[in-house]
């Protein structure tokens, strides 16, 4: 079982500039054609400053900078056990190629069910750009199947 | 685009246009894990999988997700999502190929914006929900602080 002690834990913070060819491969990856997330051009035109990170692709933040692998390996997670339980965002603002986003994430619980063949970790997450502005806040539900 | 979404033409029971994908491979699976940067071999590595116990790969949570927001920026410009959260129910396989759908549950005013709920899920080729979840679209400009 995780011990409790990671319950309040604050993952180091995690910067994740915008950069444009990773969301090039992020909407090749996933399958996304809209030209909004692909050209520069067609980003400006719908209002952007650049093209812009789509609603999930800010989770790669607490993964990029190895702050994710951390927590699974300081809390003893095996990552062939571990599945993504829930995921939510709130959305203040999108960020766009030119931002640097810093995400700050903690664990806020952990918690069992079957007896303790489920264990849960929720974490939650705030987004905020280079000029301190909020851009999300998302919570994360993770399971280690026992 | 967004005349679509003028408020009067939005209406409870509105269905999103469906969003089908091809079945799952493990190329996507790749590309993926290299996109949102979350590289755990449950996903890549099938010797990794069975010593894990399990017969196979397979896909990120994300990845439906990812769908599934692709889903709600062809009905809606991104600048108008004001919330997004989804349950993973069951996993998805090399193979499976999902279907996103979506419909409106309810409208109302939240802060002077009238604004859209949204029921979304992701369904695979025995209609098994794999993903379900809710969206909050606001139906006008946000106020400004968000472009």
């Amino acid at each position: 079982m995780i011990d409790p002690q990671w319950i309040g834990h604050e993952l180091a913070p995690s910067v994740l500039p915008i950069e444009r060819t990773r969301l090039q491969f992020f909407a090749k990856a996933t399958g996304q054609t809209d030209p909004v997330y692909r050209d520069p051009v067609a980003a400006r035109a719908a209002g952007y400053a650049d093209l812009p990170a789509p609603p999930t692709f800010l989770f790669a933040a607490d993964y990029d900078s190895g702050a994710f692998y951390q927590l699974f390996s300081d809390m003893k997670v095996p990552l062939g056990q571990l599945l993504h339980a829930e995921q939510g965002f709130t959305y203040h603002r999108v960020a766009c190629v030119g931002d640097t986003v810093t995400v700050r994430t903690r664990v806020d619980d952990i918690y069992a069910k079957k007896a303790g063949a489920l264990e849960f970790v929720r974490l939650a997450s705030r987004a905020t750009d280079q000029h301190g502005q909020l851009v999300a806040e998302w919570r994360t539900v993770l399971v280690w199947r026992h | 685009m967004d005349t679509t979404l003028a408020p009067g033409a939005v209406r409870v029971g509105d269905e999103l246009p469906p969003l089908h994908l091809p079945p799952v491979d493990r190329s996507a699976l790749a590309l993926f894990a290299g996109a949102s940067g979350d590289h755990n071999p449950i996903h890549l590595d099938i010797d990794f999988a069975q010593r894990a116990g399990l017969p196979d790969v397979f896909a990120q949570g994300m990845l439906g997700m990812a769908w599934l927001a692709r889903l709600l920026t062809d009905w809606a410009p991104q600048s108008r999502l004001l919330d997004f959260k989804v349950r993973f129910l069951a996993i998805t396989h090399v193979g499976d190929a999902l279907s996103c759908s979506g419909r409106v549950l309810e409208t109302f005013e939240r802060d002077g914006m009238q604004c859209a709920r949204l029921a979304v899920q992701a369904t695979d080729q025995d209609g098994e929900r794999k993903i379900a979840g809710e969206a909050l679209v606001a139906l006008a400009h946000r106020p400004a602080g968000a472009p």
